[in-house]
């Protein structure tokens, strides 16, 4: 039961850093954060204890492995993942280059 | 076990510093040792395809955030002492949403299997008749180029489309 309350912990510190703080790159940074939260609560889910990796390495060999399906979720997501920070990322860069800050609420007293 | 408690209070820890920190750039590297320590953790619940694909990206991540705050500002300009009148909703806001989220999470955490006992009982198709079918050793491979294969193409058009749009937004004169 500790490991999944340690991914919920860092999911509700990914939100503290979305909704609290007013700097672009520490918004960013929290939603990273909620992304492995997320990520490893899955990974967690699938896990069995005194199995092995599912990969079949001889046709005799037992069949005690841990579940394949939240690691094949899982590695859809974290490619996903990197695509929206990239995204994100490159807004902020053009945000800077507009604004010349990255504080939100400087940005949002600048109209135009 | 015990190297999975530990790792988790060290990720913990680098999270509230990446959070916290004034440097924007040690910021990031916080949060290169979350990514890192989630890596490690997938090689210990026996999950080496995600800790391969965790590594490069998390690389990936940590050089995209360095290139994006080498070209804006090395520090965080809106951390000041105390508390000041427009700080106080955000602070408010997180109170309720947190609570809002921890409270459902230990509802959810109640109907889940217990940690290292998952009920398998799709995954056990998979695992007895996937390399007859499929002929691919490793079960997570057999799952997502074959069984889910769509979803993997669907994975493949949003990582494109991704790419264009950071080609979009970061060009320097469009067209006339």
């Amino acid at each position: 039961m500790i490991p999944f309350i340690g991914c919920i912990l860092l999911i509700v510190i990914g939100l503290y850093g979305i909704i609290t703080k007013r700097n672009l790159i520490k918004i960013a940074i929290g939603f990273c954060m909620v992304e492995y939260g997320v990520n490893l609560l899955f990974a967690f889910i699938g896990f069995k204890k005194d199995a092995l990796a599912p990969i079949i390495t001889s046709p005799n060999s037992p069949l005690n492995f841990v579940d394949p399906i939240p690691q094949a979720l899982v590695l859809t997501a974290i490619v996903i993942g990197l695509g929206t920070t990239a995204v994100m990322l490159s807004l902020i860069i053009r945000i800077y280059q507009k604004y010349k800050t990255l504080d939100i609420n400087e940005i949002r007293k600048l109209k135009g | 076990m015990i190297e999975i408690y530990l790792l988790v209070i060290a990720m913990l820890a680098a999270a509230i510093v990446a959070i916290e920190i004034k440097d924007l750039l040690a910021s990031a590297v916080s949060m290169g040792i979350v990514g890192f320590s989630v890596a490690i953790m997938f090689i210990l619940v026996q999950a080496p395809d995600l800790a391969i694909v965790q590594i490069v990206v998390e690389i990936l991540t940590v050089v995209f955030f360095a290139a994006t705050i080498l070209r804006t500002t090395h520090t965080d300009t809106t951390i000041q002492k105390g508390i000041q009148r427009e700080g106080i909703f955000p602070v408010i806001a997180f109170f309720i949403f947190g609570t809002l989220v921890t409270v459902l999470a230990i509802y959810a955490l109640k109907d889940l299997p217990r940690f290292g006992m998952p009920i398998m009982k799709v995954a056990e198709h998979y695992i007895v008749h996937g390399l007859n079918q499929t002929g691919a050793t490793n079960i997570v491979a057999a799952i997502i180029l074959d069984y889910r294969g769509y979803d993997t193409f669907g994975e493949a058009v949003v990582l494109f489309t991704s790419v264009l749009g950071v080609l979009t937004i970061l060009r320097v004169k469009g067209r006339k």
